[in-house]
């Protein structure tokens, strides 16, 4: 904008500026504003109300000498871990199967995608009956003869990982599969004329090329499946509620429940703050590798 | 196997089959139809076994909820019912019980209806507005605001919640469904605005100069230019935040009163009791239900909701 407008340089465009007057609010008040507070209340021993009265880092070495805080974490690092592996994989695989011209693309793809259209809530009640130890899964395959059969990951502190695993990836894959879909139809015509001409198999050309070419489209589900897992958590209050014991609890509860429930809100503040302390140290790599990815352009 | 695979590769019709006015380019005319090969049944079993990891989950909730309980005690979960009944069904809408009240879900469905369509319809419109003066009215530090927004999307929402009860109470919506929707539009904004502003950047700014030529102002250019060109993006946004609104647990929980659950939190506490013998089928029932709106709206939109969800999440 020139500099000749009105005197006053905040009145320039201010229709423009009431307008985003919301967008401005959201971003300073809750996003720096809420996250700041939460932040250096975390520094606090506030209990049933929050208070200002600074205690240095005993929250946090409260945090990590608690039990559930420890399995909460170690929860969502194996989680995380294999979710990430597992539905990249899925994807990737899904992406490549839907991409070999078949017939009833938009069928098979309506199908793969539809989990990710519910609740989180509605996922983790299905597999909670799917894996119901008396009806389900385990039921039916000692039905099948099997009597011997055990698997009930629901009761079995062992074992809980598999069935969020099972109902996690059930309703995210889709949406990466999409993702790497349009990344695949991204990738270059002639890439695939090359690699035919000289003679280079199909699955060759995709696990060596094609792949090292989708790095971006990588980075973008990486850090939106990551953005997922760490705020895991209506799927734990209705698949487990954190169960059996507290074999399936994850940060996300911890804060909710010693916020909500427990009136213990330093313990809270302290257990989000890691959680953003975790958001920051995988969204800052990939913005400065975006940013970096922009200027090398 | 390296052998095998090229010539299926190499008699794979070229890949986007543009054509480009090239004549002798191959062989024209219709792609010959293939015959079933070994690499084809390879992928077609592979999608069908994901299409069945994916669908009897489905599959068991509708035939869970059209059985009667002492059918469910004897039989296999994915075995069709033998006696159809809807009794579930009614139960879970008019009569199952939370820990609270005993009138069914209908009461979370109306209370997601009365958040879900005001939530949307504000939150869109404040997006879109966003969006407008990001691209056409840039001012000094809009795309710092729009950077520092579009990084707020990635903050955990457990880091913003309690100081949010804070602020809902100070100005005298805690509690209420106002509250919650309020709650929608600031949670909202980030990839609604995104999608609005990558949508007006992408139309061409001739239309926006002559309408500034002639003489109209802000609103008269958004509402008279842009908002009439705008109806798929405002289709992907309504579909991108009824799915998202309506399947909100965690605010839900944390900033409405128990009378104003939405139909998600009802849902939990239905299946979730601890009380009573576990009526598996009016779960089902009830389940099903939850997930009947997006699911519609997943169904009937296609590919307006990959589009939504891909235009958030490639520019992301």
């Amino acid at each position: 904008m020139a500099r000749s407008g009105p005197p006053i340089r905040l009145l320039q465009n201010w229709p423009a500026k009431l307008a985003a007057a919301p967008m401005i609010l959201t971003a300073l008040v809750v996003f720096i504003g809420c996250s700041l507070w939460t932040v250096v209340h975390s520094f606090t021993n506030s209990r049933l109300l929050p208070r200002l009265d600074f205690v240095g880092l005993a929250q946090y070495e409260r945090l990590w000498s608690t039990p559930r805080w420890q399995v909460s974490i170690e929860n969502l690092a194996i989680y995380g871990i294999c979710a990430l592996v597992l539905t990249l994989a899925i994807g990737f695989l899904l992406a490549v199967l839907l991409d070999q011209k078949i017939r009833f693309e938009d069928g098979f793809r309506t199908i793969i995608l539809f989990p990710y259209a519910l609740s989180f809530i509605v996922t983790g009640v299905v597999w909670q009956w799917i894996l119901n130890p008396d009806f389900g899964l385990q039921h039916i395959v000692r039905g099948m003869g099997f009597s011997g059969f055990s698997f009930d990951p629901l009761n079995d502190p062992n074992l809980v990982i598999l069935a969020l695993l099972a109902a996690g990836i059930w309703q995210g894959a889709g949406l990466t599969t999409v993702i790497m879909l349009a990344g695949l139809r991204g990738i270059d015509e002639d890439v695939w004329k090359a690699s035919r001409v000289d003679g280079i198999p199909a699955w060759k050309t995709y696990l060596f090329i094609i792949l090292p070419m989708m790095k971006p489209v990588f980075a973008t589900c990486v850090v939106l499946i990551s953005a997922g897992i760490i705020k895991l958590y209506d799927l734990v209050v209705a698949l487990t509620r954190g169960g059996p014991g507290i074999a399936s609890e994850v940060p996300a509860k911890y804060v909710y429940d010693y916020m909500f429930g427990n009136q213990n809100l330093g313990q809270g503040f302290a257990a989000s703050t890691m959680m953003l302390a975790a958001v920051l140290a995988i969204i800052i790599p990939f913005a400065l590798f975006r940013m970096g990815r922009k200027r090398h352009v | 196997m390296s052998d095998a695979a090229y010539p299926a590769a190499a008699a794979a019709p070229p890949r986007s089959a543009a054509p480009r006015g090239r004549l002798l380019d191959g062989p024209a005319g219709l792609v010959p139809t293939r015959r079933l090969s070994g690499k084809r049944i390879m992928i077609y079993g592979g999608l069908l076994i994901f299409s069945a990891y994916y669908l009897l989950p489905l599959w068991v909730m509708v035939m869970t909820s059209l059985k009667g309980m002492p059918e469910i005690r004897m039989g296999n979960i994915f075995a069709p019912p033998v006696e159809i009944t809807f009794e579930p069904w009614v139960k879970a809408w008019s009569s199952a019980c939370t820990g609270l009240n005993c009138d069914g879900l209908s009461r979370g469905f109306w209370n997601s209806v009365a958040i879900v369509i005001p939530a949307t319809i504000l939150s869109i419109a404040v997006a879109a507005v966003n969006g407008y003066a990001l691209v056409n009215w840039r001012f000094r530090g809009s795309e710092v605001f729009f950077t520092i927004l579009i990084f707020g999307a990635f903050i955990p929402y457990q880091v913003m919640i309690y100081p949010i009860v804070i602020i809902l109470r100070e100005i005298g919506l805690m509690g209420s469904v106002w509250g919650l929707v309020l709650v929608h539009v600031v949670f909202g904004m980030p990839i609604i605005t995104l999608l609005f502003r990558n949508y007006f950047s992408s139309l061409p700014p001739e239309l926006f100069k002559a309408a500034r030529v002639d003489g109209a102002g802000f609103w008269g250019i958004f509402l008279r230019v842009l908002v009439p060109m705008s109806l798929p993006i405002f289709t992907v946004a309504v579909i991108l935040q009824v799915t998202g609104i309506w399947n909100d647990f965690l605010f839900g929980v944390i900033y409405t009163r128990p009378e104003s659950y939405p139909m998600t939190v009802q849902l939990n506490n239905i299946v979730n009791s601890v009380q009573g013998v576990r009526e598996y089928n009016v779960n089902m029932a009830a389940t099903l239900l939850t997930g009947l709106v997006p699911l519609t709206i997943y169904f009937l939109s296609g590919k307006l909701f990959v589009r939504g969800i891909a235009a958030g999440a490639v520019k992301g």
